[in-house]
This record gives C-alpha cells, sequence and structure tokens, in this order.
C-alpha cells in the first residue's frame, strides 16, 4: 500500500485515502476532432513498467486532484504535482532523470 | 509415556493440564504445546495426508508444520487446520484430527495410498477431462469428499477481531538472538521500535542451542538481560504471539496477534496491526529442510532441529531410538542432546566423506557410531511410525545396494537451513541462490525500495545464511560495536537432495517432498519430462508447495529436483514467489469490527424511525434505506402497493424524498459549467424555474438525471439520483479541478442538509393550503419553484411531478423534517393523505413512462435511445458526451429504442430482464426494463429496449420466460396513462 502525500493539503496518507484516476496529461479533443482522435482520448491509455504520470485524488481528505509521477515497478514515488499543471515540473524530471540514470 | 526424567526449559511440570484429541483425555503439563503433549502420550499419528490419505505424524516443532493441522473446539468456537506445534495447551483444549473417515487409525481414503501409481501429477487433469458432465455430476463431488482439510464451521464466531493501527521507526520481526540485539540497538538509538515474536518466548533457537557464550554470558542470562533492557525502553513496544505476515509498499506491514489462542481472551481474540514502518528489520530465522528418501513420511521421521526442540524445551523424547541423518555439523546438535537426555542414538549418517570438527568430535566422545558418505535408502514402518532403516551409501556409482540394516522409532532429518526471505520478497526484494551454502539468500544488490527509492527492508541474523550465533550476532550488530560470542565453528554442509538418487537401489514414488499436498520426487521429474520447465508452471501442475504451508519445507527440495532432471544449474531455475501471509491467519482477523451494522454504514433519512413505526419495508437505495412500502395489519405486499398508488391517483400521498441528492453549484460561470455537465441548456434557465437534466459520461452514454433549480444567478441546485449525489458531486469535481479549472465555479453536497418530500395527488394543493404560510400554490407555475414558510417552517416548494399528477415537492432543512411531515399528515385525514413507498413510486412513474437511471439505462444507454432526444442540446457547442453521441455507433439506425410492451394476458407480468425474440427465434433483440401490474389501467405493463423499436409500434414479439415458454406482447408507447399530461396541469 503507497503512502502518498497530497500537495494540495499537504497530509502523507495511505493509499486508501486517495483514488487513482488513470493516466495523466490526457488531452481533451475540440468537439469536431477526427474519430482516432476521439478513441485515442477515450480509449487509449499507456501501461509502461516505467515512470508514469498519473492523477489521483485525495477522495477521503481534502477532495483535491493532483499528479503524481511513479515508477509502476519499482513503485518510487518522484513527486507530486498540481492537477492543472500541463507537464510535469522541472525538479520533478531532473529527479527522475537522476534516479533513472543508472 | 516419552516424558523425560528431566528437562525441558518451558514446562512446568507439576501443572498438570487436560484436554481432549479424538474424544480421548490425555494430560499435559503448563507450557506444552498440543504437539510436545501428544508426542509426551506417546501419540504419534497425528493426521491424514491430503491426495494419499497416507498417515503422517509432526515433523517439525513450529509453524512451518505440514502434517499435523487439527480441528479445534467445537460448536462456535470450532476452528479447522490449526498447526499442532503453535497451539499451547489449556485446561479443557477440545482438538479432533482432520482429513480421515471413520478414524484416524482406520481410514477408507487410505485406498487412494494403495493406487498412488495411478495418481501421479497432473492426474486430475488429465483423467477428467472427458466427458465433460461427468465433471458436474461426478468427479467434482467424489473428489470434494476424499479431498479437503478440516471442515468449516457452521456457527457465527462468538469471539471478536480488531484491527489497531501503529507507526514507528523500526519493526523488526523475530524475537530470537538477532532481533533481540537489533531492537537493544535501534532502541537504544532512540527510535520508536516495534519487536514482534511469533512464538510466546523471546530467544529463539538460542534456547535449544545455548552452547555459545555471549558477552561472556551464557546464551539464556544474555536473552534475559536484553529483555529486561528492552522492556525498560519507552521507545520500544514488544509483542509475543505475534507474526508479521506481510511486508507491503512503502514500510506497510501486517502483524497477526494472537491474543486468546492460549487463554479465554478479555477483549479481542485475534488482533491485526497494520502498522507502518521506516524500516523493516526481518530476524526471522532459518527452517531446516528435510531430505526426501524412501518412506520420509512415516510417523517418526522429522526435523533435526525439531526433534532437539521437542528433548530441550519441552522434556519430551520423540523417539528411544534415533538415527540422525544430516549433511551438516547442526545434525550432531541433535545427536548430543538426545544422547544428554539418555535416548539411543542408532547411528550419525552424514552425507559428507570426512566429517570433521567441534560437534562431530564432541558426538565421537561420547560414543556415537558416525557412518560418513551414508544416506537412509529405505525406511519400514507403519501408521504406528518407523520400525527400521536401511542405509545407502552416497560415494557409489550405479552399481550401489542399500546398505545396514538399523532398528530405529525415530529419524532425524538435518538437510542444511532455508533463511526465511519470505519478509524481503513479499515486496519486490530479490533473492539469490548460493551455491556453497545451498541456500536462498537476499540479494543486497535488490532490495524492496520504498518511495523515496531507498531499502527499507533488512534481513538480520540466519534470515541472511548466517548460521553461527557469532555469525548472526555480527550481522544484527550493523554498523555497530559488535558483541563477543564464543561458539563451535562448523564445517561446510554437503547438501542431498533425494537418496537413493541413482541406480537400481533408487526406488519409486515414496520420496515425499511436500507432505501436505503429498507431492513426491517422482511427480517433480515426471512434470519436468512433461514440458513444465518453469518453476511456476511445475508448482502448479504438481501443487508442490501450494497447500497451507506455502512449501516452507518442500521448495528448495523441490526446485533442485526439478534443476538436476532438467541439468540446469539452481540458480537458472529460479524460484517461486513468496507471497504473504507467512502463516495462515484468520478469516476472523481479516474482517475486524467490520461486521453486523459495521460492515458499511447505512445512511437513513431523518424520517427513519417515522417509517418503522408505520410499518415500512426498507430496501436498499445506494447505501440509503428507503421504505418500499408500508405495510397495514397484515396485508400482502402487493396490496400495499395498490392502496399507496390509488392514494396518489386519487387522493394525496407523501414520500420521502429526502434521499435525492442535491449539490449547489455557484458563481459567475455556474451556467457555463452546467452547459458542459448537462446534455441540455442550463444558462438559459431563468432564476425561480426548474428543468429536468441528463448527464453523460464522456462516452455519450447516460449517467444520472435530476431537475435543476435556479435559485439566483450565480447559484443553481442540482438534483442527482439516491445513489448519484456522491458519485455526481465527485464527477463535477473532477472537470471543474482537472479540465475546467478556469471555471470561476464552487460546489458544495447538501444531499443531507434537506429533507425532501413529494405531496403528489389530485388534492395535494388543498391539503397545502391548509398550512399557515405564505406560497402561492395555485399560482406556482408547472416546473417554477418558491421559498417560503409553512406552519412557521421554512420550506422551499418544487412544482414538479415524477407521477404525472398535480405534484409539488417541499424541501425543508433536515432538523425541520419529522415536524413538516407530521404536520401534513395531520391537516388531511378527509382528504385522504397518507405515506408512500419506493414500490409504488415505481410504478407511478412507469405508468407515465418515466426512465429510472439503472433501470431503462445501464452504461450503454444514450439519451436519444430512451426517447429523449428534446433534452439534448444541439446549439451547444461543447458538453460532455457531445463528441461521442457523433461516434457511427451511437447514430447508427438499429440501436435498441425505449417502448413500451403490453403482454397479450393482461394478467400476466412479464419477468425483469426478460429478453425479446428476433422473428426466427434465434436471437435476442431487447430486454424488459421495468416491468409491473398497474392498479391505475388494470393490466401488466412493460418499459423495453427493442433494437429499432420505435419504428415497429404495434409489432407482436415473443418474450421468451423460460427455456421452453415464450410470451406474446405488443409494442407500444411507454407512456401508459394521461398521455397529454393533463392531470398535473390543473
Ligand atoms: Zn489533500
Amino acid at each position: 500500500m503507497l503512502l502518498i502525500q497530497c500537495p494540495a493539503c499537504g497530509v502523507e496518507a495511505e493509499e486508501t485515502e486517495f483514488a487513482p484516476g488513470g493516466e495523466a496529461h490526457i488531452l481533451r479533443p475540440e468537439p469536431g476532432c477526427s474519430d482516432a482522435d476521439f478513441a485515442m482520448y477515450l480509449f487509449e491509455r499507456k501501461n509502461p513498467r516505467a515512470v508514469h504520470y498519473e492523477r489521483w485524488r485525495h477522495a477521503f481528505g481534502c477532495g483535491k486532484w493532483f499528479h503524481m509521477a511513479r515508477h509502476t515497478h519499482t513503485l518510487e514515488i518522484f513527486g507530486v504535482y498540481a492537477a492543472d499543471a500541463p507537464e510535469p515540473p522541472q525538479e520533478i524530471k531532473d529527479r527522475i532523470a537522476e534516479r533513472t540514470a543508472s | 509415556m516419552s516424558r523425560l526424567a528431566s528437562g525441558g526449559a518451558l514446562i512446568d511440570r507439576d501443572t498438570a493440564i487436560s484436554f481432549s484429541f479424538d474424544g480421548k483425555k490425555f494430560r499435559g503439563v503448563k507450557g506444552d504445546t498440543l504437539a510436545s503433549a501428544l508426542l509426551a502420550n506417546g501419540v504419534k499419528l497425528v493426521n491424514r495426508s491430503y491426495k494419499y490419505h497416507r498417515p503422517r505424524g509432526l515433523v517439525t516443532s513450529g509453524p512451518e508444520e505440514p502434517n499435523a493441522l487439527v480441528n479445534l473446539g467445537s460448536g462456535n468456537r470450532h476452528e479447522p487446520n490449526i498447526r499442532m506445534t503453535q497451539i499451547e495447551l489449556f485446561d479443557g483444549l477440545e482438538a479432533t484430527s482432520q482429513n480421515r473417515w471413520p478414524s484416524l487409525r482406520a481410514d477408507v481414503g487410505v485406498l487412494n495410498a494403495a493406487a498412488s501409481r495411478l495418481y501421479p501429477a497432473g492426474f486430475y487433469y488429465k483423467t477428467f477431462i472427458h466427458p465433460r458432465a461427468a465433471w458436474k455430476h461426478v468427479f467434482e463431488p467424489m473428489i470434494r469428499r476424499i479431498a479437503g482439510l478440516g471442515r468449516a464451521p457452521t456457527e457465527a464466531d462468538p469471539d471478536t477481531y480488531e484491527h489497531q493501527y501503529a507507526f514507528c521507526d523500526t519493526l523488526i520481526a523475530g524475537g530470537g538472538p538477532a532481533g533481540l540485539l537489533a531492537a537493544r540497538r535501534a532502541g537504544e538509538a532512540g527510535e520508536r521500535v516495534m519487536l514482534v515474536e511469533q512464538t510466546e518466548r523471546w530467544g529463539g533457537r538460542l534456547l535449544v542451542d545455548d552452547d555459545a557464550e555471549i558477552e561472556g554470558k551464557s546464551a539464556r542470562d544474555w536473552i534475559a538481560e536484553q529483555v529486561a533492557a528492552l522492556e525498560a525502553m519507552d521507545n520500544v513496544v514488544m509483542r509475543l504471539r505475534t507474526c508479521c505476515s506481510a511486508a507491503f509498499d512503502h514500510g506497510y506491514a501486517l502483524l497477526y496477534e494472537r491474543r486468546g489462542d492460549h487463554t479465554i481472551p478479555t477483549g479481542p481474540r485475534h488482533r491485526l496491526w497494520r502498522v507502518r514502518a521506516k524500516q523493516i528489520v526481518g530476524a526471522t530465522g532459518m527452517i531446516e529442510r528435510p531430505i526426501p528418501f524412501y518412506g520420509n513420511d512415516f510417523p517418526g521421521v522429522m526435523l533435526a532441529s525439531a526433534v532437539r526442540d521437542y528433548v530441550k524445551l519441552w522434556g519430551v523424547a520423540p523417539g528411544q531410538d534415533t538415527v540422525v541423518y544430516t549433511t551438516n555439523d547442526d545434525g550432531y546438535r541433535t545427536a548430543l542432546a538426545l544422547h544428554e537426555a539418555g535416548c539411543r542414538v542408532a547411528a550419525i549418517l552424514d552425507s559428507r566423506a570426512d566429517p570433521v570438527g567441534m560437534l562431530v568430535e564432541q558426538a565421537k566422545a561420547v560414543g556415537l557410531i558416525v557412518m560418513p558418505s551414508t544416506g537412509i535408502g529405505k525406511v519400514m514402518g507403519s501408521k504406528d511410525g518407523v520400525r527400521e532403516v536401511q542405509t545407502v551409501p552416497l560415494d557409489k556409482g550405479d552399481d550401489v545396494e542399500l546398505g545396514k540394516r538399523l532398528q530405529c522409532d525415530c529419524i532425524a532429518m538435518a538437510g542444511g537451513w532455508s533463511p526465511v526471505v519470505h519478509l524481503y520478497s513479499h515486496s519486490g526484494g530479490k533473492v539469490v541462490w548460493d551455491t556453497a551454502q545451498a541456500m536462498y539468500r537476499p540479494d543486497p544488490e535488490n532490495p524492496p525500495r520504498d518511495r523515496f527509492g531507498e531499502p527499507y527492508v533488512r534481513l538480520v541474523g540466519g534470515a541472511t545464511g548466517a548460521l553461527t550465533t557469532h555469525d548472526v550476532l555480527a550481522s544484527a550488530a550493523g554498523e555497530g560495536a559488535g558483541v563477543p560470542v564464543h561458539c563451535a565453528a562448523e564445517q561446510p554442509a554437503s547438501p542431498v537432495w533425494f537418496t537413493p538418487s541413482h541406480g537400481k537401489a533408487a526406488l519409486g514414488g515414496k520420496h515425499f517432498l511436500d507432505y501436505q499436498n503429498d507431492v513426491t520426487v517422482a511427480d517433480i521429474r515426471l512434470a519436468a519430462r512433461e514440458g513444465f520447465e518453469s518453476v511456476e508452471h511445475a508448482k502448479r501442475y504438481t501443487t508442490l508447495g501450494m497447500a497451507t504451508d506455502q512449501g516452507k519445507l518442500s521448495n528448495i527440495n523441490g526446485h533442485a529436483i526439478l534443476a538436476d532432471t532438467l541439468g540446469k544449474a539452481m540458480a537458472d531455475v529460479g524460484t517461486t514467489t513468496f507471497r504473504p501471509p507467512y502463516t495462515p491467519i484468520s478469516m476472523g482477523v481479516i474482517a475486524g469490527q467490520e461486521k453486523g451494522l459495521l460492515f458499511k454504514p447505512v445512511r437513513q433519512t431523518a424520517l427513519h424511525d417515522w417509517h418503522a413505526g408505520q410499518g415500512a419495508e426498507f430496501e436498499p437505495v445506494g447505501d440509503w434505506r428507503r421504505p418500499y412500502r408500508y405495510q397495514k395489519g397484515s396485508e400482502a405486499r402487493a396490496h400495499s402497493i395498490t392502496r399507496e398508488i390509488k392514494r396518489v391517483r386519487e387522493a394525496v400521498g407523501l414520500l420521502d424524498a429526502s434521499t435525492l441528492g442535491k449539490i449547489i453549484v455557484r458563481g459567475p460561470d455556474a451556467g457555463k459549467f452546467l452547459d458542459l455537465m448537462y446534455t441540455n441548456m442550463m444558462s438559459s434557465l431563468k432564476p425561480g424555474k426548474c428543468r429536468y437534466g441528463l448527464m453523460c459520461n464522456d462516452n455519450g452514454f447516460l449517467m444520472d438525471d435530476g431537475v435543476v433549480a435556479r435559485l439566483d444567478e450565480q447559484t443553481f441546485l442540482c438534483h442527482t439520483t439516491s445513489g448519484g449525489s456522491d458519485r455526481v458531486h465527485a464527477w463535477m469535481e473532477e472537470w471543474l479541478q482537472t479540465e475546467w479549472f478556469d471555471l470561476k465555479v464552487l460546489t458544495a453536497n447538501v444531499t443531507e442538509q434537506w429533507s425532501q418530500f413529494a405531496v403528489a395527488g389530485p388534492n395535494a394543493r388543498a391539503l397545502l393550503e391548509r398550512m399557515e404560510g405564505d406560497i402561492d400554490f395555485a399560482g406556482l407555475p408547472f416546473m417554477g419553484f418558491a421559498d417560503g414558510t409553512l406552519n412557521g417552517m421554512p420550506v422551499r416548494v418544487f412544482r414538479i411531478s415524477f407521477s404525472g399528477e398535480l405534484s409539488y415537492e417541499l424541501a425543508t432543512p433536515t432538523s425541520y423534517a419529522v415536524s413538516l411531515w407530521e404536520a401534513l399528515l395531520g391537516a388531511g385525514d378527509d382528504l385522504g393523505v397518507g405515506p408512500y413507498g419506493t414500490e409504488a413510486l415505481h410504478v407511478l412513474r412507469a405508468e407515465k413512462g418515466f426512465i429510472v437511471i439503472g433501470d431503462e439505462t445501464d452504461g450503454t444507454v444514450t439519451p436519444h435511445d430512451v426517447g429523449m432526444s428534446w433534452a439534448v442540446s444541439k446549439k451547444k457547442e461543447d458538453f460532455i458526451g457531445k463528441r461521442a453521441m457523433e461516434r457511427s455507433d451511437l447514430t447508427r439506425a438499429g440501436r435498441k429504442q425505449l417502448v413500451g410492451l403490453l403482454t397479450e394476458d393482461p394478467k400476466f407480468v412479464l419477468p425483469d430482464g426478460a429478453h425479446a425474440l428476433s422473428a426466427d427465434g434465434k436471437r435476442a433483440i431487447g430486454h424488459v426494463t421495468s416491468t409491473y401490474h398497474s392498479p391505475t389501467i388494470k393490466r401488466s405493463i412493460a418499459m423495453a429496449l427493442i433494437e429499432g423499436g420505435v419504428d415497429r409500434m404495434g409489432e407482436t414479439l415473443e418474450i421468451g420466460i423460460d427455456r421452453k415458454t415464450t410470451v406474446k406482447a405488443v409494442i407500444a408507447s411507454p407512456v401508459f396513462y394521461d398521455k397529454e399530461g393533463a392531470r398535473q396541469n390543473v
């Protein structure tokens, strides 16, 4: 069971206090988009054995959504960041680069 | 009797304890386990094996025991599959053997054993495939009767169980020398420490193998000193009878504490500790390995370490005449212990060619016979135990012959030691095969890692492969100062995986690897020959290691034999995954307090007690309980429902609709936001007005519906379905926080702050006008609302209808709910006022063709499918579900559409979910979604989703009732009553 820190309220809590929301940074296409783009948005998800950017919600806490960079195999958490961030902050990218270099 | 005249560190000979086994009375002494007490009474046969029903005795003295499973207790405290070796004896203990019929000594299932040549690995897979039907009716019931462990209890468990949460810096699993020293060091460093030990005693193997001198003290004194020092530390928590069952991600561990198995508990019997530890130290020691040889499963064949445990801890001799079969120096300790206790040692068979060293010399010095390069070739015995062994030389080629015969009643197997690496492996640490020591050890390069990527599980002591007390304590001391230890040095072991392994003396199928599942060396070899080369495949094919002991004794021998058969190195064969829990834990402790009323909280409205007092029969709706109907006297269910429906159609009924979700959506962009959430336009709604709205998910499928009221320019009140309030609120928040975070909108779920009642029926207005207040009910238009007071109570009145009748919904702060409800009921006896339940509500709405989310929808249904295209905006540029509804599959002709069904026989009510058949009867073209008897139009009615249904009005369909029967029904409009809507517009 993961131990997660919510970036919105600062609480460090058990995984069961949170709800996972799948892959992060998926852009919702414009209303007139192609079937292929829409299918990609609705159904296509990554499932890497690697670093994964994902959405979580502090469901049984402050209720806020946030993003988390997590290794799906080692379960290392490289950082959490705001739900409205279009991409991971540089410091998290740097940490991932450093931690996964070898 | 086998109780020795002296010795037994754990027992108090002066306190007798009486107990029964299979109905027979026995006496033990305080400090005994059920295992040691039965041995002391000369009972060797304790169980029958699972598959062949072979007679079995104790193999071990601890939690790794594969054979000695019993039923413990009786009646509502009956519990199956408990290991005798872990049962501390108490007065009045009742145990019965299992997996035998009619009795342990005369078991008919033993026929299986006579036919054991017919039951090789994969036998069930190969044999019972054909004919298919026979599996269910013949083979499975037969196998189930013969197989299986103890019987599940049939009565409710009277004991209590609980979960506890704890946090610490360092959790130490195991209270042997390594655990005690690690705890002492961590405690002295000021860490918050939890030290747990699965048995009832501190000291581990040091209590038995007490020949070492530590820090100038005897082993026993050193243990006492550590325990006293730890007990004096405020930052150290110590728990006996507590097993670290599992280590999970990020330092999460489960501890299983048995508080009430050795005594009548005050408080919970078992406790599950849910611990978050920064570091987990596994001081879990080692388990000795048995040696597979021909006939190694007769009662009396035991681990060498267990033999000396029984002698030194409980003062019991497992045998009067023992053959020790060892691959290492440690086996000599057992021979010496037996000799010192006055028991005969027939011989020490050593796999090594030239055993030397301190322990070997000691044995020789007291006159024990040592036979180098010798193993056991064959065992003769019966259900009463071992009688004789025949030796086999281990240094001969294929012309090997069985050797000397030795009379004995006990065989002590010292096959080497396997570190208990489970906690390391549970959460991703790797183990590596150490060829020199012949054991799996933790791989320091691949430890389990926490969320920062740092190692958080560390093994110490025997669990790392340290064999001597010196090495054990050195590994536990960590970076701190070491502990001076004097103990015997040990020579390298020479592992033996099974004997005899070759030549004409190599005998068939009776080298048992996995005692509990009756897996033999021959089974593993067969699996390898048949291509199950992966260790994971061989395991599943043979069931090696899949019993309740999870292969603690058998896995490594099995993997070595697989490697040998395949001609591979052990390291290349690999090992199976160690999975939690380490030993089985009780079902009760898994449930903890979460049973009965605490299993899941139930939501009740403010009127719950009132409903109950009026004969309400409740039904679950989401987490709520709602009155399904109100029973008068002993009237039948259908009678209540008809009475309540007539009340609404002919007089006036009250419905407790408080469970409807109520979400406030407020802010300058609230209208814009709701335009995105609902399929219809909400921004154009005028303050003071209501609009029925539909919500779809991104796939374009209906997920919720409800009436939206615009309270003021910036504030909307969104009603949701009863089960949907939390889900819809979370859904709104998700979009606001993750997609449209630029919108200035706040939401609040006020479902429980407001109680809400429907007042429905032709007399509704007359009833409400009798109340004192400032609301103009006649002037309130359909789909309008007004705020005011009724009899001095604040209310908001919506003129909306889910029954098709003249109807108002009254919302009031929940604290007024009972007063308002009772005032309404008290005001109109002559108007026929009374309550109605959810079943009447459902029939009333079905008569009007109104959908219910979850009845008419199932997650694949669009608003267009249910005839609600009018509620899907064509003007809005975007809303959730818009793009999806343009997909080809959602726009194609022939989708299932909502229609009504009228059965040819008006009395016949279709079963819910019944399928409509195509003209040729071969295909389902739709299904019934709601179906009732309508008291209003006095016939059955149903709603259904039928392919292309809207264009098939008047067509007669066959509806399947069961395999043989169909009934005819005509497709009709789903609005069965008052199609013009005249009744609500009065
Ligand atoms: Zn939070």
